[in-house]
């Protein structure tokens, strides 16, 4: 490397691009105004903050009139000086800023507002509602890492009192991942006894023990090692691997090791719980695109090269729902998937009955003419979406996970999409078991010739059936728009694991897909560790060309008539 | 009749074989225009990428014409598809060189493409114009690398990432192939070199597309969760982007915990994600859309009226091309000539400006200079530079960190020789002939 | 006489072997003999691109054999190509020496380049020709035996078949995609400068590839006639027509079965191997499974169960495709997919078939005339 001396660069200057510069009149305009509310505000704020702050530190309205100008390291002073203030609105204003929805204007002097919905704002200084339409373009007031985790940890320290236990706990955590020092032992040990929540409590003392661990005192480290015991926090193992490795007291090391086994054999469980739970929902990932090919290929015998291209379909469309209804995102994925199933389910008719109803018996040849429809759906794509990733954004509730304890977490986008999963294979077997559709589906896919002569309109079945089978790929499609990339090539990612499922399981059964998927799934993610994901897949795929072998039919063959062709 | 029969057949295949054979061979002679070869893939698995490189030389093609086009003349680009198969893009390639008889190809985004494309290049003695970061360890006579080598991009950001965050865990996280091979491999032996200890730097590599990323990230966040600060220095491509970053951040490891550097996502591949979940990672390149010079901003608005949509973005090798296209120009216009012989003697010292506000050139080594700017993603997708290198950093074909290439010089001016080993004083391999 | 047995009765077939014969007397001399400014002069590029669809046609042959006559279909013919064409790419590395960018006189770059120090047992003996020959012949060949072995023995048939075969191409692509396999990774195997002493750019060179091509397309297409011409061949037709009726007739449908994909296997490793020089690269991508599909869509649209309309169908479809790239560069995959549609359509026997069918309703007119 030649000439790369570092130097800080803190750019106070946010990143958004000034494409169209507002024209002169108008900002004039907004300046007027923007002066007479500033003065307004002025005047209101510096009343009541007047009496709490002594003369000699900046008042908390004109710390956070500061927080819009100057370097990122100056933010962060003014930040600390903001939590300083203990002003009741600081942990609001401090929460904005960290979320992104502490914003500037533009005009001089800069006002600080809060976002708190699209285009209503309120001052940060005193929570007044201000008028939008006077703003001007307003711009976020940027913030970088360092600045963000010194927020968190403040907001951690003002939080560590708030009513909320759940808050308090979250606050304790913040506290045990930042390092806990001499300070914070006593607020904490002062903090436990009035302390409700058994909890929070634990959480403190093993915040406490956490900081104990360094104290000079070998009483002291000593307690503070047995009370660790079994506790998961990461922060903790690492503390007591340091002592038990380190500390110059035997019964010290050696208490601090029985902590740590105590600890390893928890985390041993929770890590197969862990892995238990990756396979499984790997392998709803694997069931929910194999299903409708369950359907499409396994009771039509339709080799279905176009299926992914059906999936694609449903991601897109979550994609344009989304972008037609851009304040409803919580809500989107509940519209798109009626939509996806409609929207996939019609193109799956129109290429059964464009193509694939003049291809009946020649299974082989159903593969080449879908190959050929992918390619123009792919080219479609391309076409129509541009052939570059669409941003699909996950609602609210499907970010984040569910906290069972500090060492084992499941999230929360792949626990719905196992339920999800679940759901459409029931809803499936529903439809084919319980209704006259289903029926008829079977009674096609069984003896075509005797099902018309019982008077079943066999081409009307094939085409819902396989627009059955297009639509819920369709769905899958649209689960799969949040966990990957939704782009023209999202179908051929799937679509040779799906066959996979598909024979392993046994083509013509559902359960056989339930089964398959599943297994595939949890044998996956048992070997990924030691094998490494590439080698692991590898494996996987030469065991089911011997299990083929094996059992040529895959795990539940059919039985009967339908096998025999 | 049968023999008669035959030979009609046999006429109107021969017929329609000769048809073949002179479509593939005639090539329009015509000596009033300039032709710019352009050999982006527009559909496959590298279209998302490339696509957009395309649209980019077309657009500067059409600029240079607006100003009066190069000596002259007017310029004409001619596009191919190479369709991200590699095998074609040799074939495309030839087609270009041969067949089009084009002065530039301006192309390739992957390695293997490169690979595949460089012995044709050097064989026709064509130009080829590399628009995208990659491993080094290489040195064409007719290839001019205008994308960041590893020195001028991995190196920086993990010496910020040293220095100012005081990392002192390493994940270096990989998809398999041979750029994050070779920068992991670079980025191992600096580490070590600084005194990082080896179980402090885990090594993990993906295959391509890679989208079920539950368990490395929970061992991410195991191995981060030691007490000692973690980064991630991500060489992960394309595909296996979103749901790697989605996972992150569902398992609620945050940019301040544990930072991802990436040195493959850019504007464009963060217009394509909710970025969100995002917000803080890092990236390094040598350029960043929110860089605020005229010079970028003429060439954002010039973008944007010239694609049609308002919410396109630009990225570092789109900048790479710019930067490139006019060496090119202004290497043609020292040399009045676009003889490839000559261009490439005259393009070696040519200073253009860059879009972050220096002055970029090319190097006797064929690459260029660069400075590497590092940023953290805003919520809009775009990056806040929060650290840069001084100056330009040169561009280094050959690693000072890799056990082969530290004592192997590229240098076309005096030695005349892409891999001139300094301790033995022989150029070895291939030279120029 | 054995040629009478071979392609009387066989019109189309000696038509194509025809014209390929021409190309190869024609080719070589108008891009040799033939000045560049001559109207007739062949350019090189045509060369290789001919030398290329030479390649791609005996593949399909390959396939054309198993499906069209024992009605094998298998997804992973792919596979047996990119094991050929590694095995030639490892002779073609290994002929590199100390020319390469690190100038290490036994381990080509990538080696060098990922710190390797010594080379693999499995790249020893590649530097002579006679063993890389040996290994483009027995690596398709062996594991083709071992996997069709497994297959046919458990009756594995139709789509299961298919789907195995997939999964096999699949798998490989995957293992050789990693580094650690010794095989070049992504990169593949590249930048080949000699074979058997002669520089691979050289036009004459090119042009001997060519002909090798060319030549061993003819040959395998004369070894394809005999074996569906001979007695073997006939109960190979009918195992594809009834297998179980086959089998009950005492026939070992299995080592029939076996042999045919063995050999079928080898023609496509032979192929293989002639690709890779003139193309320049071998890399896991030629094991991408929707490569191997493609192939399919090739010997369909040529026609299945002709082995000449194999040869028809690989020349078609990848000279529609170089058109279309060129020409279309954006929407191109839009015809490529219609034509796959309407050729399963409208022309179940391909595009040979159109012929015979004009043929047919030709003669089938005349009959109708007669009273």
């Amino acid at each position: 490397m030649r000439g790369g001396i570092s130097r800080p660069n803190f750019q106070g200057e946010s990143p958004d691009h000034p494409l169209k510069p507002d024209s002169d009149t108008t900002m004039a305009l907004l300046k007027k105004s923007v002066c007479l509310w500033i003065a307004l505000g002025a005047f209101l704020l510096t009343l009541p903050s007047a009496y709490a702050q002594s003369p000699a530190e900046p008042d908390f309205p004109t710390l956070v009139d500061e927080l819009a100008s100057g370097s990122l390291s100056k933010r962060g002073k003014t930040v600390e000086a903001i939590a300083a203030t203990n002003h009741e609105r600081a942990q609001t204003v401090l929460k904005a800023l960290l979320e992104g929805s502490l914003e500037s204007t533009r005009s001089d002097p800069r006002q600080v507002l809060i976002e708190t919905g699209t285009d209503t704002y309120v001052l940060a200084a005193n929570g007044e509602a201000v008028n939008a339409d006077n703003l001007g373009r307003t711009k976020r007031i940027p913030i970088h890492n360092k600045l963000r985790s010194q927020i968190k940890t403040l907001l951690a320290q003002m939080n560590l009192s708030a009513a909320d236990a759940d808050v308090r706990l979250r606050a304790v955590e913040q506290m045990i991942s930042d390092g806990v020092d001499g300070d914070s032992i006593a607020l904490l040990q002062q903090l436990k006894a009035d302390e409700s929540s058994s909890d929070v409590q634990d959480a403190m003392d093993d915040a406490v023990a956490l900081a104990q661990l360094e104290s000079s005192d070998n009483e002291t480290r000593l307690n503070a090692a047995k009370q660790l015991r079994g506790s998961l926090y990461p922060e903790v193992r690492g503390a007591l691997q340091i002592v038990a490795d380190n500390d110059s007291e035997s019964s010290i090391r050696a208490e601090a090791q029985r902590s740590l086994d105590s600890i390893d054999s928890k985390l041993k469980m929770f890590r197969l719980g862990e892995n238990i739970f990756f396979g499984l929902s790997l392998g709803s990932v694997l069931l929910l695109s194999a299903i409708g090919l369950a359907i499409t290929f396994g009771v039509m015998g339709v080799i279905n090269m176009a299926h992914g291209e059906l999936m694609m379909i449903g991601a897109y469309t979550t994609w344009v729902i989304q972008q037609a209804f851009p304040n409803q995102i919580e809500y989107s994925l509940f519209m798109a998937i009626p939509a996806a199933f409609v929207v996939s389910g019609l193109v799956g008719i129109a290429i059964e009955r464009g193509v694939i109803q003049f291809l009946y018996g020649r299974p082989l040849e159903t593969l080449l003419a879908t190959f050929g429809i992918s390619l123009i759906l792919q080219q479609a794509a391309r076409s129509i979406f541009s052939p570059l990733n669409r941003a699909v954004s996950l609602p609210e509730w499907m970010s984040g996970s569910l906290q069972i304890n500090p060492a084992f977490s499941i999230t929360f986008n792949r626990l719905y999409i196992l339920l999800f999963g679940l759901m459409v294979f029931f809803a499936l077997l529903a439809v084919l078991k319980k209704t006259s559709l289903g029926l008829k589906v079977r009674a096609v896919s069984q003896n075509r010739p005797m099902a018309r002569a019982v008077g079943v309109r066999a081409s009307w079945v094939d085409a819902m059936t396989f627009g059955l089978g297009s639509g819920v790929a369709g769905i899958a499609g649209v689960a799969l728009s949040q966990l990957t990339n939704v782009g023209p090539n999202l179908g051929q990612a799937y679509i040779i694991d799906s066959f996979m499922v598909v024979v392993f399981g046994g083509v013509g059964n559902l359960w056989g897909t339930l089964v398959s998927a599943m297994s595939l799934g949890v044998i996956n993610k048992f070997m990924e560790p030691f094998a490494g994901a590439v080698l692991a897949k590898v494996l996987i795929l030469v065991l089911l060309i011997l299990f083929i072998q094996k059992k040529p039919k895959g795990l539940f063959p059919q039985k009967g008539r339908a096998a025999a062709d | 009749m049968k023999l008669k029969k035959l030979l009609k057949s046999i006429g109107v295949l021969g017929a329609s074989c000769t048809l073949a054979l002179s479509s593939l061979t005639t090539s329009a002679q015509e000596e009033d225009t300039i032709k710019v070869g352009v050999l982006h893939s527009l559909s496959g698995t590298m279209a998302i990428s490339e696509t957009t490189l395309k649209d980019t030389m077309l657009m500067l093609i059409e600029e240079q014409n607006k100003k009066g086009g190069l000596l002259g003349k007017q310029l004409e680009p001619v596009v191919v598809d190479p369709a991200s198969n590699w095998p074609l893009f040799a074939e495309k390639t030839r087609e270009l060189l041969a067949q089009e008889e084009v002065d530039a190809i301006f192309g390739c985004w992957t390695s293997v493409s490169r690979k595949s494309v460089l012995p044709v290049v050097e064989e026709l003695n064509g130009l080829l114009f590399y628009p995208v970061q990659y491993e080094g360890e290489e040195s064409s006579r007719n290839v001019f690398y205008t994308g960041a080598a590893p020195n001028q991009q991995a190196i920086p950001a993990v010496d910020y990432l040293m220095n100012e965050l005081e990392v002192k865990r390493w994940v270096l996280a990989g998809t398999d192939y041979v750029y994050p091979r070779t920068t992991n491999k670079i980025l191992a032996a600096y580490l070590q070199s600084k005194g990082v200890a080896e179980e402090d730097i885990m090594i993990n590599y993906t295959p391509f597309g890679h989208s079920d990323w539950q368990n490395i990230v929970s061992d991410i966040k195991r191995f981060g969760s030691s007490g000692k600060k973690t980064a991630v220095v991500s060489t992960i491509n394309g595909d296996a982007n979103v749901p790697f970053y989605r996972e992150l951040g569902n398992q609620g490891i945050s940019a301040e915990d544990i930072p991802v550097v990436a040195f493959s996502v850019g504007e464009e591949e963060l217009s394509g994600i909710d970025a969100k979940p995002l917000v803080g990672h890092m990236a390094a390149w040598n350029y960043f859309m929110s860089v605020d010079t005229d010079e970028n901003n003429a060439f954002i608005d010039q973008w944007l009226e010239y694609i049609g949509n308002e919410d396109r973005v630009t990225n570092d090798p789109m900048e790479a091309h710019y930067i490139g296209f006019n060496m090119w120009v202004k290497a043609v216009e020292k040399a009045g000539t676009t003889d490839s012989d000559a261009v490439i003697d005259a393009i070696v010292g040519v200073e253009v400006p860059n879009l972050t506000g220096g002055t970029s050139k090319m190097l006797p080594n064929h690459h260029i200079t660069k400075p590497v700017l590092l940023g953290e993603i805003q919520e809009d997708g775009q990056f806040l530079t929060v650290w840069e290198t001084d100056g330009l950093v040169a561009g280094d074909a050959w690693s000072d960190y890799l056990e082969g290439s530290k004592d192997l010089k590229s240098d076309w001016v005096e030695l005349d020789c892409g891999n001139y080993n300094t301790k033995t004083k022989k150029c070895v391999g291939a030279t120029a002939e | 006489m054995l040629t009478q047995r071979l392609l009387t009765s066989d019109k189309g077939g000696m038509l194509v072997l025809g014209l390929i014969a021409l190309t190869c007397i024609l080719v070589p001399i108008l891009n040799l003999a033939v000045p560049e400014s001559s109207p007739f002069h062949v350019s090189t590029f045509a060369v290789t691109l001919l030398g290329k669809f030479l390649c791609y046609a005996l593949l399909a042959l390959a396939l054309d054999l198993i499906w069209g006559y024992a009605g094998i279909l298998s997804l992973g013919h792919g596979a047996f190509f990119a094991l050929g064409g590694y095995a030639m790419g490892m002779y073609l590395m290994r002929q590199i020496g100390d020319r390469g960018k690190y100038g290490d006189p036994l381990l080509p770059d990538f080696m060098v380049f990922l710190n390797w120090q010594e080379l693999p047992w499995y790249w020893h003996g590649f530097d002579m020709f006679w063993f890389a020959a040996l290994m483009i012949v027995l690596v398709p060949g062996i594991l083709a035996w071992v996997f069709g072995w497994l297959a046919f023995r458990s009756r594995v048939t139709g789509v299961y078949f298919a789907i195995i075969t997939q999964a096999l191409t699949y798998a490989l692509m995957l293992a050789f995609f990693r580094n650690e396999m010794g095989f070049g990774g992504n990169n593949g195997l590249t930048d080949f400068k000699d074979i058997l002493g002669f520089s691979i750019t050289a036009d004459s060179t090119r042009i001997g590839l060519f002909l090798a091509s060319g030549i061993a397309l003819m040959l395998a297409y004369l070894a394809c006639r005999y074996i569906v011409t001979s007695r073997a061949g006939k109960v190979i037709v009918s195992i594809r027509d009834a297998e179980s009726r086959t089998r009950f007739s005492g026939y070992q449908v299995e080592s029939y079965k076996l042999w045919l994909f063995v050999f079928s296997a080898v023609l496509a490793g032979i192929a293989g191997a002639l690709y890779v020089p003139q193309v320049g690269i071998i890399n896991p991508g030629e094991f991408s499974p929707l490569n191997s599909i493609e192939l399919v869509v090739w010997v369909a649209t040529g026609g299945r169960g002709t082995l000449y309309g194999a040869i028809v169908g690989a020349f078609s479809v990848n000279y529609g495709k170089t058109v279309f790239t060129t020409f279309y560069p954006e929407a191109w995959l839009f015809p490529l997919g219609l034509l796959f549609v309407l050729v399963t359509l409208v022309l179940p026997k391909g595009l040979v078939g159109l012929i015979g069918r004009f043929k047919k309703s030709k003669s089938t007119s005349k009959q109708e005339e007669q009273p």
